[in-house]
């Protein structure tokens, strides 16, 4: 079981070498499985819809397309514009808070709660499904409930000033330096469930035999849990980080509910700014730019990432 | 070994207050619906509802225009049904011929499938936003149907193939020996025996498109096919701080969700953690 999990669970990003699965015997011309034809559909639809469609957005970024009528060829000024604009660059480094943050805490807080549900508990399943329920909630409709706490006479605020933290109070959605914490906050508390249950069919494959025989040996809770359940659940780790950061780079429903990129720009990120440039001002050139640019970041940590995976596997 | 002790009880007891807290958004999400006008403002919002009534959700219920939620709801419900049918059906079948066939050319095209599920949809949105509307498909439920199901395609054809390849060929030698189609095998025998792929896929597949608002409010915003999350957006969008109102249609928007979760909570638990171990 351990054995072919590694493999299994990084088929999700990394493609199958050829040859490592044995096939079974076949006889040709005896046996066919359906026609070949039967997969034309669902791959025109995967190129229309994701190759060439990429393609394009990629071509009209080096335009100055507004949508409609005539454009020209304007090579990486689109580019060098993003680049030259400090809104732009803020957004870029909110967008990298934002994923990265919201990956950290919400595996951290996931594996420890999977860990703690593990065995044991009597009520582990019920759990389970209580701390899974925001994840299945739409992220726009969540996000209004934690509008509402976080206003400025809203429970939160409440909560501060009844053990005597009034002056902590703030509107902490209008406030520019806090507002970007609090979508934080409601980004990881609706990521964290989904880490769980990630890490809780990980925990399963970690064999019982081996943990009970180092507690046996005299290891302690820390030493058992960081020299056999944490090699153990490495592809669980890899999958849980990858997803919730590619979610995380395209964070956008969050944001328009609870800010809609304000105060003053200080929650934007590339998503948010993508949408405004192209759809709300109609500069599709420049938005396509931004596009790009989100793009090459997401594959670039994608591949990051799985290389990392990949080598830790490798030690093995 | 691992026995249930005090200290187990204790973790437990623990646990359940961590969740409590977890889930406090959804007391203030419920206490506030029930509340009237006066009362949102006056008391304070950690106290139950004085009176409590369901007239917010009557009153969300009647809008009309942009924000008309019962359209709204219709057509998610529409649109996430339609995409699940297109996307079993493609998917289902796309999935079988790349994990059967033998052909060099069914490898690369599984490859092409692998890079598109991590290939963000952004950069596409604007291009397939001017393809449609050239097509005159934007601001329908057909173009949408066929836009979520292109989109979450590499997703259930990446499922389905992990699943076909798990499964043996004896049914399908069986069948053929005793005479049946290709077609008759595929419909009859190996489709049914699918179909815990089938619900994975209809989980995972539906819950996106279900949520989804980004490609609905470009896609559909302003349009009477427009989905929930988007007639929300904007019927929100016109509220001031009538947080009784606001809370209202967002339970409304999550009880047909979180009905079918509770119902069915170990096939989307499973669904997620098994799917995406393929």
């Amino acid at each position: 079981m351990t054995a072919t999990l590694p493999s299994e669970t990084e088929a999700v990003i990394v493609p199958r070498r050829g040859g490592r699965r044995v096939r079974p015997p076949r006889r040709p011309g005896l046996l066919k499985f359906g026609y070949w034809w039967w997969a034309l559909p669902g791959i025109l639809m995967v190129l229309a819809i994701h190759y060439v469609a990429t393609t394009v957005g990629g071509f009209f970024a080096f335009t100055n397309w507004t949508g409609i009528g005539e454009f020209d060829f304007v090579g990486f000024d689109n580019f060098r514009k993003i680049l030259a604009d400090p809104t732009k660059i803020a957004a870029l480094g909110n967008t990298l808070f934002l994923a990265f943050g919201s990956v950290i805490l919400s595996n951290v807080a996931g594996l420890g709660i999977a860990i703690g549900l593990n065995r044991v508990m009597k009520t582990r399943y019920i759990l389970r499904t209580l701390f899974f329920m925001p994840v299945v909630l739409s992220p726009l409709a969540t996000s209004y409930i934690w509008k509402f706490i976080f206003q400025f006479d809203g429970p939160v605020n409440i909560l501060l000033r009844s053990v005597g933290l009034g002056e902590l109070a703030r509107p902490w959605l209008a406030d520019p330096t806090w507002a970007i914490w609090t979508v934080l906050i409601v980004v990881v508390w609706q990521n964290t469930g989904f880490a769980m249950v990630i890490y809780m069919a990980g925990l399963a494959s970690v064999p019982v035999e081996i943990e009970e025989a180092a507690a046996i040996d005299g290891a302690n809770l820390w030493q058992r849990f960081w020299h056999i359940t944490l090699p153990s659940i490495r592809p669980a780790i890899a999958i849980a980080t990858t997803l919730g950061l590619v979610n995380g780079l395209r964070i956008f429903d969050q944001i328009m509910a609870l800010t809609g990129g304000g105060p003053a720009n200080a929650t934007a990120t590339l998503a948010t700014e993508m949408y405004k440039q192209a759809f709300s001002l109609g500069n599709f050139g420049y938005g396509a730019a931004l596009a790009v640019l989100l793009t090459v970041i997401i594959l670039f940590f994608a591949v990051v990432q799985q290389r990392v995976g990949r080598g830790r596997n490798a030690e093995d | 070994m691992f026995r249930y002790t005090k200290l187990s009880a204790v973790r437990e007891v623990g646990f359940w207050i961590a969740a409590l807290l977890y889930l406090a958004p959804f007391y203030f999400l419920i206490s506030m619906s029930l509340k009237g006008d006066q009362e949102v403002v006056s008391s304070s919002p950690l106290a139950l509802p004085t009176a409590p009534s369901l007239d917010n959700f009557a009153t969300v219920l009647t809008a009309t225009g942009n924000s008309n939620v019962i359209v709204g709801l219709v057509n998610s419900v529409i649109i996430t049904a339609g995409s699940i049918v297109l996307m079993v059906l493609v998917g289902s079948l796309t999935g079988y011929v790349i994990a059967r066939s033998t052909r060099r050319w069914s490898r690369g095209v599984y490859y092409l499938f692998l890079i598109a599920i991590v290939l963000p949809t952004q950069l596409g949105t604007v291009p397939l936003y001017i393809g449609a509307r050239s097509l005159g498909l934007t601001g329908t439920s057909w173009g949408m149907i066929l836009l979520y199901s292109g989109m979450l395609m590499p997703l259930a054809i990446f499922l389905y193939a992990g699943f076909f390849r798990g499964l043996g060929t004896e049914y399908e030698e069986a069948a053929a020996i005793d005479g049946a189609s290709r077609t008759q095998i595929f419909f009859r025998i190996v489709l049914p025996l699918m179909s815990p792929a089938t619900g994975t896929v209809a989980i995972l597949a539906g819950l996106i498109v279900w949520n989804d608002f980004f490609t609905s409010l470009i896609f559909l915003g302003g349009s009477k096919s427009q989905t929930l999350p988007v007639a929300m957006y904007y019927y929100i969008g016109s509220l001031v701080s009538q947080w009784n109102q606001i809370f209202a249609i967002v339970i409304i928007s999550m009880i047909p969700i979180l009905a079918f979760y509770l119902f069915a909570q170990k096939r989307f638990i499973q669904g997620f953690a098994g799917g995406l171990k393929g």
